[in-house]
């Protein structure tokens, strides 16, 4: 049942970033150009997503389990550290050259286009550079340790 | 600063913001995980036992949406402004970047401010920023 409604949600939110203009990077370029030509849309995306989910995370709180009867995995409390901060910034600066995020990513992909299949290999491929780092992290303090 | 009215599209951007926030609700309350795609995806590449089928399941969904859409209409206008190398840059910045801040636009951005978390917070301060920051200077300073 997990796949069932992890795959509806996907889809859900998929179509979500199609019908918004999330899934076009000339559209979230307009967006982060402030100096030029600005379109506020994004602003409208993120509200309208932030308002449904934060009725959800509401009633979330209230449970221990989902709806299915599973455990529900909400994020530990976690610093605010150089990483996170580092690691944003550097995420932003590859959103702004391309105006593509993680989601907008896969989407592209789906929908065949090579753009999208360049960026996002390129995205796994980072993504892959961290888990090597973080792999050789834990065996550099194992061999300290 | 002056508003680009005519790529305005107000509707379209607050009806697909509310599906956003509904699949994400759907995976938060029936599987129990937060619909940050970084982590959903970038989560792949450290397998572990029975956490390896939502993620790939909610990937499938992301995937079959333009082919769905497609079947009932066109899907809106595309445009893709940069070249290969800029791609293959960006793409690398976004994968590693999201793994360590913990998180994107839909986790940080959306998941995370919803439920007002400080450390979500921060993390879409620095990336919007960052983001504003990327376009000025591409486009204002080498333009």
């Amino acid at each position: 049942m997990n796949i069932v409604f992890s795959f509806l949600a996907g889809l859900i939110f998929g179509l979500g970033l199609i019908v918004s203009g999330m899934a076009n990077p000339a559209k979230v370029l307009g967006f982060l150009d402030l100096a030029g030509q600005w379109d506020p849309s994004l602003m409208l995306v993120m509200a309208g997503a932030i308002a449904v989910s934060a009725g959800a995370f509401a009633a979330a709180k209230l449970r221990k389990r989902t709806i299915l009867g599973s455990s529900l995995l909400l994020p530990t409390r976690s610093p605010i550290d150089r990483r996170l901060v580092g690691g944003s910034l550097v995420f932003g600066i590859g959103w702004g050259l391309a105006g593509i995020c993680p989601g907008p990513a896969i989407v592209l992909v789906g929908a065949g286009i090579p753009a999208g299949l360049i960026f996002t290999a390129a995205m796994f491929a980072g993504m892959g550079v961290f888990e090597l780092l973080e792999k050789a992290k834990v065996r550099g303090a194992q061999a300290i340790g | 600063m002056s508003i680009d009215w005519v790529d305005f599209t107000p509707r379209a951007a607050l009806v697909g913001g509310l599906l956003i926030g509904l699949g994400a609700a759907m995976l938060l309350l029936f599987v129990g995980r937060i619909a940050g795609i970084s982590g959903i995806v970038g989560g792949m590449l450290r397998p572990k036992r029975h956490d390896l089928g939502w993620r790939i399941a909610f990937a499938a969904g992301l995937l079959a949406a333009p082919l769905l859409y497609q079947r009932v209409t066109a899907l809106p206008d595309i445009r893709i402004g940069v070249g290969t190398g800029t791609l293959i840059v960006a793409g690398l910045l976004v994968g590693i970047g999201t793994r360590y801040g913990g998180g994107c636009t839909s986790g940080h951005g959306v998941c995370g401010l919803a439920r007002f978390s400080p450390r979500s917070i921060v993390a879409t301060l620095s990336f919007m920023l960052a983001g504003f920051m990327a376009v000025f200077i591409v486009r204002h300073l080498f333009a």
